[in-house]
């Protein structure tokens, strides 16, 4: 069985700090980590490959710093690993990136694709299920608990107030959420065989079937107008008392404040 | 000469540094409090190959090195210096002296389970009348038939009762002193082998720390490790390698409470500021910070000497005479820039200090690293 995982190299957001004059992140000294829910999405992949037998690959696209998440995938038990790099990529939306994924995809072949549900510096959830229709597979996001049962997978799918189960005949394409398992740590041992012993394949422009339309900045359709930092709002307060009580809290309250 | 950490011995570090703040750091005052050992933080380093660092992985090791494990030491040690001696003890006392001295077959039966993590190691030498005096041993070993007979204690045994294979140092002839003493692997059950009540210590407490007896305990021929009368030199060597170890805890703990510190005063408000905007602050941790600087250089360079050159005594005697009093120096004075908040246990410097002293004492005191380092001075 052969697994993709794509993962992506981001700001770890705890340490993440917007500019409060021009509103955009502040990333300079913020530590890069992989993305939490494309590591969910690696697990995934390693318990099946220890469980079944598997090659996992792992995909990426970015800077070639972004060779970092991809060590670190293999330092916890990846097979391979792929870098799309190439300036000709850079400021990708995520039309442009998932166009680029999955004609990288393509040329690696596939039984599972695992991606992360979202990025946590762009949460837009795009990607990967942009990637399924480009390469014509089924999707299934929002995976929370995966089970492999002969050519198909049974997945949990989880919705704010229910969950879906889904039977999906592979190939096929997962999101997976963080709260899908625990990842692993990586090995000390798994650390030195990444960077000492491991290559890294990269792939540039040229190296993949992908229209000059389709890809980087001049190939993204969404243009950012302008972003700035959310109003923060003070947090909630949840009251579990009788009715006349929690009445009477809330009269207090508002008139606390001068509201009544 | 470079003193910055290649990429993999960085991404090393922060794994160790990851490990030590999720599962370490949450059981470290529970452990000491309740002095219990933490077996199930012993498991999950089993299970991610910390127990396995500077071993190749032929016999089950991760193929690293003595720096890498002098990294994990460390991390480890910063926010639990129990979990940093438990790695210590397996790893420099046990598995290593049966990587340098065991033979092919002792090193696939015990070094392999030990070095893949699915046995904890110990190290048995000092007992109530032979402790810096290694020589004054009274444990007895007998060849009868295909088996030796052991008879005697051990005291003061870290990871004691919670091990599975045990190095023994016992006189195989008593009557040429040093020359007489033979080393021995010794499995836990084996008949005529128990442990005495735990010590009840100052510090370090989620250690085991226990006594081995043997009483007509039987251990077969093919257990000894080299030849008789060969135990002497290799308790020693072994213990120059445990002494890198014991510094990098040393280290750690130094580390640790330096790490405390600041974050402390940056928090702590008297006369309407932080304390850290305060002279005698700032230049205690200036001194704090730079003992610790000082200390890692030298644990740092054991490790690289270790892995590199044959002889590293000297290292590892100047790592772990360093090392351990920067702790001790680093500790009181985190204590004491938390004033009464140090003295109390809710605040984790108070610990360090007590698990600082320990340091200086075991495996080879102070002194004796005085000792070495004055003798190849003088040589």
């Amino acid at each position: 069985m052969k697994i993709i995982v794509c993962v992506k190299q981001v700001p770890d957001t705890t340490e993440v700090r917007l500019d409060p004059v021009k509103g955009t992140l502040i990333r300079e000294g913020v530590p890069s980590i992989m993305n939490p829910d494309d590591k969910a999405g690696l697990e995934a992949a390693l318990r099946i490959k220890d469980s079944k037998g598997a090659e996992v690959t792992v995909l990426t696209m970015g800077p070639p710093q972004a060779a970092d998440v991809l060590r670190e995938s293999l330092a916890m038990g990846a097979d391979e690993a792929v870098l799309v790099t190439d300036r000709a990529f850079g400021g990708a939306d995520t039309w442009a990136t998932s166009c680029t994924l999955a004609a990288a995809c393509g040329r690696l072949g596939y039984d599972i694709i695992f991606t992360g549900r979202q990025a946590i510096d762009g949460d837009t959830a795009q990607v990967g299920p942009e990637m399924a229709e480009h390469l014509n597979i089924p999707n299934v996001s929002y995976a929370a608990a995966i089970e492999s049962e002969g050519e198909h997978l049974l997945v949990k799918r989880e919705f704010e107030d229910r969950y879906h189960e889904v039977r999906v005949q592979m190939p096929c394409l997962i999101t997976a959420l963080a709260e899908l398992n625990t990842p692993r740590y990586m090995t000390p041992g798994g650390i030195f065989t990444a960077y000492r012993e491991k290559e890294i394949t990269t792939w540039t422009r040229a190296d993949l079937p992908v229209e000059d339309e389709n890809i980087g900045l001049k190939g993204s359709p969404t243009k950012v107008v302008k972003s700035f930092p959310k109003t923060v709002k003070a947090a909630g307060m949840k009251i579990e008392r009788g009715v006349d009580e929690s009445v009477q809290f809330i009269m207090d309250k508002l008139k606390e404040k001068y509201i009544l | 000469m470079d003193f910055t950490l290649q990429k993999e011995y960085k991404v090393a570090q922060q794994l160790f540094k990851d490990f030590a703040e999720k599962e370490v750091k949450p059981l470290a005052q529970e452990i000491d409090e309740q002095h219990r050992f933490p077996r199930e933080t012993v498991e999950k380093m089993q299970k991610f190959g910390f127990m396995g660092i500077p071993f190749p992985k032929a016999y089950g090791g991760q193929g690293c090195d003595t720096l890498t494990y002098v990294l994990c030491v460390e991390e480890l040690s910063k926010v639990c210096a129990t979990t940093g001696v438990i790695v210590s003890a397996h790893t420099s006392l046990c598995a290593d002296l049966l990587y340098k001295y065991g033979t092919e077959e002792q090193k696939q039966k015990y070094l392999v389970p030990l070095a893949s993590g699915q046995k904890l190691g110990a190290f048995g030498l000092t007992e109530p009348g032979a402790g810096t005096d290694a020589s004054g041993q009274q444990t007895k070993a007998v060849l009868d038939g295909e088996e030796y007979v052991l008879n005697g204690s051990k005291i003061f045994i870290t990871n004691a009762g919670e091990a599975e294979v045990y190095i023994v140092f016992a006189m195989t002839d008593s009557s040429i002193g040093t020359k007489g003493i033979s080393c021995f692997i010794v499995e836990k059950g084996t008949p005529g082998f128990t442990f005495g009540t735990p010590e009840k210590k100052m510090g370090i407490c989620g250690s085991a720390t226990n006594e081995l007896i043997f009483s007509d305990c039987r251990v077969p021929k093919e257990n000894l490790v080299s030849k008789e009368g060969k135990g002497f030199g290799i308790a020693m060597s072994t213990l120059d390698g445990g002494r890198i170890g014991i510094a990098a805890q040393a280290l750690g703990i130094a580390a640790g409470a330096l790490d405390r510190s600041l974050a402390y005063v940056k928090e702590r408000k008297q006369f309407g500021r932080s304390i850290a905007g305060f002279q005698n602050t700032q230049f205690t941790l200036a001194d704090m910070a730079t003992e610790v600087e000082a200390a890692r250089c030298l644990v740092y360079k054991a490790a690289v000497t270790k892995d590199t050159q044959k002889k590293y005594s000297l290292e590892a005697a100047m790592a772990k005479l360093k090392a351990s009093r920067v702790a001790e120096y680093v500790t009181d004075r985190a204590v004491q820039l938390h004033g009464g908040y140090g003295y109390i246990r809710e605040y984790e410097v108070e610990r360090m200090m007590r698990d600082a002293k320990i340091t200086e004492i075991y495996e080879g005191t102070s002194e004796v690293m005085k000792m070495v380092i004055s003798g190849s001075l003088l040589k």
